[in-house]
């Protein structure tokens, strides 16, 4: 199960950083999103992985580490809301700029693709 | 014991205030929203100050939220340190406020709300001793930023808004798996107790602890803008409007608080296995920003673009210093920490009120039109000249000296002495030629019209005399941070009083 749950990251953390080294503002948000998927699971975790175990100490004989579901839930909110934020931003950008490129570039360069 | 609650006091006055300034306030609600941010930040004003009376006489305010105790609950841990650097932000805060109120508030929507989210932020990052409450003040701070530095709107405004988002919300990313590794080592997020379990480190969970460590360190780097993540500050402090740059003269000084207090309670030299892991490190990125930030100063074709590497010097300086690991140098970089802060905050605020009155011209190092009050901002210019170069007798050379003198026993000293005073000439040839440029060489003609009022300048000058305070009361300060950074190297104290305090 560790293998798999690492390697589950791993990849969405790979996939991500391809993304956000993209040129163009719509993946980099889309790579951010994704990185912050990645995150919630490491975070989650780092309380160590624990299969049919409550969060609550002597209720039963395997029990998971409450914290790290705190924090993910925490990471969430921030996380969301950052999100939209930069989406906002993107769009607003892309309507008074004229362009989605995320340096400063002439419209008649093709830019990095 | 209505003492300990001051502890928290300075983040809940903002917040209260900007939640007041939120409410809809009928037809002509900006004068409303203005008395109110006012009345907040004179407030926190006087808060910070009996804070750091109390933390003087106490050593220590550690305060349980919801009065859960240390280890298990989030506690705000308020030290000399952590004292210091609130009334820092407060006593910035008021004359950038004030500026503010001057019709700046009115380029876009809730300036005053956000201004008071902002301060509430920093004051919160500043008073945390969770590493995970740290992340969460981190981005209160941050979400209010965002929000500020498209403050007035516009094409560069709008890009460099993106550009600073969307790196801060890699760092962000960043922090969350610092701050995850950390814990999933030592199972716990309070930075005294972090303190003990790090020493107690060892082999593979050692090397797992240090990459957490290591990855705190980019995280803070991006806010305290170190040498390769500094690229985003020169370009949004010169974009953005002036009482938004001079309210972020506090932020890039957050990022270099969390170096602090992170490299020297959790990694510091008590840290066996890990101790000091970033120091080296720190070593080079420092005396290399410097070099950054001389560089830019010398292309720089713009007042505000020239102030944002000044920054970028000043932080270059502080980090280098810090590095060096010592009670004497730290208390040196705290005073020259302060005088930094409250100095390249004046300095955005005049370059704002230069831009506005040259008219056309700006704030480009060109020669324009006289001012209408042409003399008075050329003797501001030069006493901020004079403070931010390091020249006798303001509070800047006797930062300088402070820093080279206490640095001089270890080796290391010729090169943070080379580095300081190579930035010092490049800073001086610099800055006197924008002077020359823009308030000597005037065109010959008529003056413009556009005059500032007269409470925007007042402003500005509040923030310049602080420099001329810190020269006359140099040696008390001095003494003050000197304690500061005694209490911060005296490690042992900070479990003992934290998690066992933290009880009652």
């Amino acid at each position: 199960m560790e293998t798999l749950y690492s390697v589950t990251v791993g990849i969405l953390t790979a996939c991500s950083v391809f993304l956000i080294l993209r040129g163009r503002s719509f993946p980099v948000v889309v790579g951010i999103t994704m990185l912050s998927y990645a995150v919630n699971l490491f975070l989650f975790s780092t309380g160590r992985l624990t299969i049919d175990g409550a969060p609550i100490y002597g209720t039963q004989e395997t029990y998971a580490d409450p914290l790290p579901q705190a924090l993910v839930l925490t990471a969430i909110v921030i996380g969301f809301a950052m999100t939209a934020y930069s989406i906002i931003l993107a769009v607003r950008a892309r309507g008074e700029i004229g362009t989605d490129e995320v340096n400063q570039q002439d419209n008649s360069t093709e830019g990095n693709r | 014991m209505w003492q300990q609650h001051l502890a928290i006091l300075p983040i809940l006055v903002p917040l209260l205030a900007a939640l007041l300034q939120l409410l809809p306030w009928g037809d002509r609600p900006q004068p409303r929203r203005r008395a109110i941010g006012l009345l907040s930040s004179i407030l926190t004003l006087i808060l910070s100050i009996a804070l750091l009376v109390q933390v003087n006489q106490d050593q220590m305010i550690v305060y349980a939220l919801g009065n859960w105790s240390a280890p298990f609950g989030i506690v705000l841990m308020v030290d000399k340190l952590s004292a210091l650097m609130m009334l820092i932000t407060a006593i910035l805060a008021l004359p950038v406020l004030i500026y503010g109120c001057y019709a700046e508030d009115n380029l876009g929507s809730h300036f005053q709300a956000l201004f008071q989210f902002q301060v509430m932020g920093i004051m919160g990052a500043f008073a945390t001793g969770d590493i995970f409450n740290l992340f969460v003040f981190f981005e209160v701070l941050l979400i209010s930023s965002y929000a500020l530095l498209m403050h007035g709107g516009g094409k560069f405004r709008l890009r460099t808004t993106l550009h600073y988002v969307l790196l801060n919300l890699l760092g962000s990313a960043l922090f969350l798996i610092s701050v995850g590794t950390l814990y999933g080592v030592t199972g716990t997020l309070n930075m005294a107790d972090l303190a003990t379990q790090v020493q107690q480190l060892s082999g593979d969970q050692a090397a797992l602890a240090k990459a957490g460590g290591m990855m705190l360190l980019i995280v803070f780097g991006i806010k305290a803008a170190i040498l390769p993540l500094h690229f985003w500050l020169p370009q949004a402090y010169s974009t953005t409007t002036g009482v938004v740059a001079a309210l972020f003269a506090i932020m890039t000084k957050v990022g270099v608080y969390a170096i602090v207090r992170v490299y020297t309670l959790i990694f510091g030299p008590e840290a066996n296995e890990l101790a000091l892991i970033a120091h080296d490190w720190l070593w080079i990125m420092g005396l290399i920003t410097m070099l950054a930030g001389a560089i830019g100063i010398i292309g720089a074709r713009d007042l505000r673009l020239l102030v944002a590497y000044l920054v970028v010097i000043s932080i270059g300086t502080l980090i280098a210093t810090y590095s060096l690991n010592g009670v004497a140098t730290t208390g040196a970089m705290l005073f020259y920490l302060i005088h930094s802060t409250f100095i390249t905050g004046a300095l955005f605020l005049l370059a704002d009120l230069i831009a506005f009155e040259r008219g056309k011209t700006a704030s480009r190092i060109v020669s324009g039109k006289k001012m209408a009050n042409h003399s008075a901002y050329s003797v501001m210019f030069l006493i901020a000249a004079i403070a931010i170069i390091g020249l006798p007798p303001l509070s800047g050379f006797v930062g300088k000296l402070m820093i080279m003198e206490s640095a001089s026993p270890t080796g290391a000293s010729f090169w943070l002495w080379g580095a300081m005073l190579g930035a010092t000439l490049i800073m001086l040839i610099s800055v006197t030629r924008a002077g020359s440029k823009m308030l000597w060489h005037t065109l010959s003609g008529k003056a413009n019209e556009q005059s500032a009022p007269l409470g925007k300048r007042a402003a500005v000058v509040m923030l310049l005399s602080l420099s001329v305070v810190m020269t006359l009361f140099a040696s008390p300060i001095r003494n003050y941070t000197d304690d500061v950074a005694e209490q911060l190297y005296d490690i042992d104290q900070y479990p003992s009083r934290v998690l066992i305090k933290g009880v009652e």
